[in-house]
This record gives C-alpha cells, structure tokens and sequence, in this order.
C-alpha cells in the first residue's frame, strides 16, 4: 500500500488518480504482518477500497506516514483552525460580520478577544483588518471566528493597526510561506525589515519601512507565485542591488 | 454575490502612495498598461486586453427600414453587456449604473463624433438601409473599462467588412461573402476614450486607474479625442471641481495618447490584413500563445524500414492461396467472400488450426507496419479480424 504511493511522491497527479490497494496472491507466514496506516491529506479521498485523487496537484510526503496533494487554487473554503485575515464589513447587535473570502461572512463575537467585557468592548470598526481563526467552518452553518486561543489569550491575533498593505496571492503561496522554514520568507528577511502577517485565506498584510519598501516587498510576493527558487534569488539580488 | 469590501488599510495606503506619485504595479502617473489588440476570425471581431482588463467587441449587420426623420441614413446601435465573468460585484440582468454609465459614453464618443458615415450604408432611400450594431461585452475587470471598450468597438468597426450590395434600376441584389468581397465601413475618424481619475478633491491625477484606484478615486474625468486633436467628447462625473488648467493639461495628455493608441491600432490592423491575405491562420485560437503542457508525449519509435519491398513480396509469395469462394465446408453451411477458412462444424481440424495461428502470430508483429503494402485479400495471415477489409459472412449451421 505504502509503496503504491512512494512511487508517486513529487508528480503531478489528475483528479480520477486511483491507487487500488491489491493483495498479493501469496501470503507468507513466517514473516510478520505489518499492519500500515496511511493519512490521506487534502487532495485524496478514500473510496471503499481505493483511495481517489480528487484536486490536480504534485503528491507529496511527510513522515511517517501522511500523503496530501499539493494544489494550487485562489478561492478559499473555511476550515477549522485555520488563521485568516479578515474584512470587518457591518457590526449588528453582539457580533461583526466578517468578510473572510470565502461563500459567506463570517461572525466574529464582541467577547472573543482578549480582556473582552460586556463593559469592555474591543476597538473594531467597519473596515478594519483582524487576524483570527475559526471555531466553526463547516458546509452546513455559518463560519465563526475568534481572536483569542483556548487558554483566553489573543496569541497574535486580534485587531489591525494602521499602515501597512493588504494584497491577495494564491493558497498555494501561502502555504509555502507559512511552511516551517520557508525559503521565500528566509530570503526576504535578508533583503529588507518588515512586518508581514500571513492569512490561510490568500490574503497577505505586509508593513515596511517606506510606502515604496512596501511595494517592493508585495510585488516581490506576488511574483514568486510562478519561479523557480534559482529564478527568485536572482530577482532578490536584483532588487537588493538595484533599488535600494 | 458583493465584491470584496475595501478595508480602511488598502485605502488609506493607496491614497498615501497617489501621495507620493507611487502605483501599486508600479506605474508612472501618466503610464498606460499595456494594451493589446487582437481579432477573431470572422471580420469585425476584436478582443482588446488593456494590463488584465479584458474586453471584447463583435460588429453584425442587417437590413432594416430607416427611421422615419433620416431616410438616407444607416442606423447604428451600441450596446454594452457587463458579464459575471468579468467582477463578482456585476449581476446578469440588473440595470446598473455604472452599465448606464458606460452605454451613455460610448454612444456620445461614437454616434455624436459621426466617426461612421451613416449616408454611405443606405441601400434603398426610405425602405432599406443598414443597421450596424456593435457588442461590447466586458470580459474581465481590472479597472478602466471605459477606454478598453472604446478601444474594442473602433477597432472592430475598422475590421468589420459588409455584404456588397448592387442595384440595377429597381433591382437590388445582395451578394454573400462567396460572390463578391464583402466591404469596409467608411469611417473618417477614430474617436478613444481616455480616462483620468482624480485623487484628494482633484489635487492628483492618475491615467488608466486600475480597479483599486478606481475604489478609492473621488472623480473621473474622461475626454473622448482622435488623433487630429478633436475633442469628441469630455464627461466629468463624481462631482470634483476641476481648474481650467487641470482640464486643459488632461486634453493634452490625452491627445499624446490617443494617437499612441492609434498608432497601435493602425498596425493592428495591417498585421491582420497581411495575415489574412497571406492565407495564413488567423483568428482568436492562434493568437493565443500556446502555453501548453504535453502531457503525453512520446518519442516516435524507430521501425525497421529497411528492405521492406523484398520481404513483402516475400511473405506474399510464401502465403497460402486465398479460399475460394463460395465455398461448402460442411453440409448446411456455407461462406461467401474472402475470409478465413470458416471453422464451424470442423472439430476435428481444429487443432491443425490453432498451430497454424500461433505461427502467423510471430510474423504479425513485423507485418503490422507493413500492411499498407501487402496486397489485399491475404486473410490466412491475420486471425485479427480488424486488419482484414474483407467481406465474410457465415452462415448459421442450419438443422
């Protein structure tokens, strides 16, 4: 089973892709039967006794043992725990509506941020930005959201400041920002100081020195959607020569 | 569905940067994006991609009676579509303003600057003239759709080629494309529109404002020109007050780009003309660069081609002489036609059979890119029935 998926680690796999999982005809009984566990990640979906590829994207691996497609798209779907960036858009009685990029808004509660009382109202006003996550984000019910952790506190996320710049890229990019040692952000920092907040949903914030700073930092973003890591360095290089 | 609010952090950056002379894609204040213009197949089909707003404009004829105040002129209607497709924020079927907007411009910039000379479409003076109509539908919406689609109809009016019509006394016959040549539209002038948008109450100004800019512009301000320095038309909206100066420092901006514009149009249209006489494919499909990934592509396997002749004749010479036909093998059976020896009703030679089809079988393998050569009718050759064009029929053992 296992090995049916390792030999397609890093291509690109269609929707329809099956991996069906056959016995072998014999069965030896000396050896010990390993019992294998295989996560299937987004991307794969089980099918009785296939396991189905349903996005078009590269296959990729995490040990032990978790398989997931690596797919590009710009439409986001809300789902649990993840961290977005979103839009106040109205406040009405208790909650704000929260404009997340998704099918609908998203309800954002007075009392889920830190040090939040009846009294105590949080500074949020039509047209801010706020870093949160979702509790609920399911197809059946309308997504909520709340700025702080389970222990109570806001952890990073709550209400925007002023300044900065807020721009849209795909999913895929964001997960390559967001991914543990991130090559593109381990490269920016070296090429200028900024303040960059990353949201699940595409959207990206970023603060930098100056107005034009700033420009550089989200065009440079943007383009990396499409290069290669050679191609990127070099235009990195170029910039930090050239324009400042 | 809405549009995706503008938060008060896009806003207040984008009117700092307007502030600075800075643009988000990183424009000068007078820069237009880049524009380009290309044709469909049929004559007066244009698509015209201005940075990533994408538009398109088709032009169609028909006869219809003149209106009744100007019998000897042609008639010409403009219509705009807002698709879906082009912003999530436009609605099939909903009369919006902006739609009302841009149909009022682009009439005022065409039909009022009488760029078509409208006597030349009259066929019969009172009973039959021509009826022009030009769609421009807005395919995609990265700001500044005016100027896109008066780019677009222009241009496709230029393209566009009528029926040629030939009258002979009271006669009037109508030749199709086929007979005779169809015919331009005689057109005098090429009126574009140009559109400045204006920042902090009409401090700052800014040339083909992308769709951010447009969200947070106070006023706009086009000016419809062409490249003799004519004003077609001027539309101030947003209720900015403008300086005599500002207005006048626009015209000029505007009279450099429209004959840039022109320029390209110009070319545009040379290069399909060329491309259309020379025979060669033009249209939407082939201007498109292809972008494509093979995804299969397999190298081309070498075959063995040497001293195919000798071994066809060969193999044919060695073959076995075709069954005649008809032919009784068993009683109440018959065959007819070229085919393989019929097998029914022969138990006994069965076995006989099928070592004879394990022999053919290693010879079909080099024979198959070689059918072409062999000469028909060899049906001993090939117990694979889909090789052989004969005709075979058998007949149901009869009891």
């Amino acid at each position: 089973m296992y090995s049916c998926f390792k030999d397609k680690i890093g291509e690109v796999l269609l929707p329809g892709d099956e991996f069906s999982f056959e016995t072998d005809e014999t069965i030896s009984l000396t050896d010990t039967v390993k019992a294998e566990k295989v996560v299937c990640g987004p991307g794969l979906r089980r099918n009785g006794d296939q396991v189905l590829v349903c996005k078009s994207g590269v296959l990729r691996h995490k040990q032990p043992n978790m398989f997931w497609i690596d797919s590009q798209q710009r439409r986001y779907v809300p789902a649990k725990g993840e961290s977005v960036i979103g839009i106040v858009t109205a406040k009405s009685g208790d909650v704000f509506k929260v404009d997340v990029g998704g099918s609908e808004q998203a309800t954002l509660s007075y009392l889920a941020f830190e040090g939040a009382t009846k009294r105590n109202r949080p500074n949020v006003q039509v047209g801010d930005l706020v870093f949160c996550q979702f509790i609920i984000a399911n197809k059946d019910m309308e997504p909520e959201l709340v700025c702080i952790d389970s222990a109570g506190r806001a952890n990073g996320m709550g209400v925007f400041g002023a300044g900065g710049f807020l721009f849209r890229v795909s999913l895929g990019l964001v997960r390559r920002l967001l991914a543990p040692r991130s090559d593109i952000i381990s490269d920016l920092e070296k090429l200028l100081p900024c303040e960059l907040v990353v949201g699940m949903n595409g959207r990206v914030w970023v603060k930098a020195g100056s107005v034009q700073q700033t420009l550089v930092v989200a065009n440079l973003l943007e383009s990396c959607e499409n290069m290669t890591a050679p191609q990127r360095q070099a235009l990195f290089r170029r910039v930090a020569q050239g324009a400042l | 569905m809405k549009d995706t609010p503008l938060s008060n952090c896009e806003r207040d950056f984008l009117l700092k940067a307007i502030e600075e002379k800075k643009r988000v894609d990183g424009r000068q204040t007078y820069d237009y994006r880049n524009i380009k213009i290309t044709f469909g197949t049929d004559y007066g089909c244009c698509f015209v991609d201005l940075g990533k707003t994408r538009v398109m404009a088709q032009v169609s004829c028909e006869l219809v009676t003149p209106k009744e105040n100007r019998p000897n002129e042609g008639i010409m209607f403009f219509n705009i579509e807002l698709s879906p497709m082009a912003s999530p924020a436009f609605e099939l079927g909903r009369q919006s303003e902006l739609l009302v907007k841009l149909n009022r411009q682009l009439e005022r910039c065409l039909r009022n600057s009488k760029c078509i000379d409208t006597e030349s479409l009259c066929v019969v003076s009172g009973e039959k003239v021509w009826q022009i109509r030009v769609d421009v539908h807005m395919l995609n919406h990265d700001g500044n759709l005016m100027d896109a689609a008066s780019v677009a109809a222009i241009t496709a009016l230029c393209h566009f080629r009528r029926p040629d019509v030939g009258i002979q006394g009271d006669e009037v016959t109508l030749y199709s494309v086929e007979e005779r040549d169809p015919i331009p539209l005689s057109i005098y002038h090429m009126p574009i529109c140009v559109s400045f948008a204006f920042f902090q109450q009409g401090t700052y100004l800014l040339v083909d404002p992308c769709e951010r800019e447009e969200r947070v512009m106070d006023g706009l301000l086009m000016i419809a020109m062409n490249k003799h320095r004519e004003i077609c038309s001027i539309q101030s909206s947003g209720g900015i007050m403008l300086l005599k100066e500002q207005v006048l420092r626009c015209s000029k901006i505007a009279s450099v780009k429209v004959s840039e514009i022109t320029e390209l149009i110009t070319k545009a249209l040379e290069n399909d003309k060329k491309a259309r006489k020379e025979g060669g494919r033009c249209g939407f499909a082939e201007s498109m660069p292809r972008e494509r990934i093979t995804a299969l592509k397999m190298d081309e396997t070498p075959v063995e081609m040497t001293d195919v002749m000798e071994r066809a004749n060969d193999i044919v010479q060695r073959g076995e002489a075709p069954v005649p036909s008809p032919v009784l093998p068993a009683p109440g059976m018959g065959q007819v036609g070229e085919g393989l020896q019929n097998t029914w009703g022969l138990e006994e030679e069965e076995e006989e059979d099928d070592d004879d089809e394990e022999e053919e079988e290693e010879e079909e393998e080099e024979k198959v890119t070689m059918m072409e050569e062999e000469p028909r009718g060899k049906e001993e050759i090939n117990p694979f029935s889909s090789f052989s064009p004969c005709l075979r029929m058998y007949f149901l053992k009869l009891f």
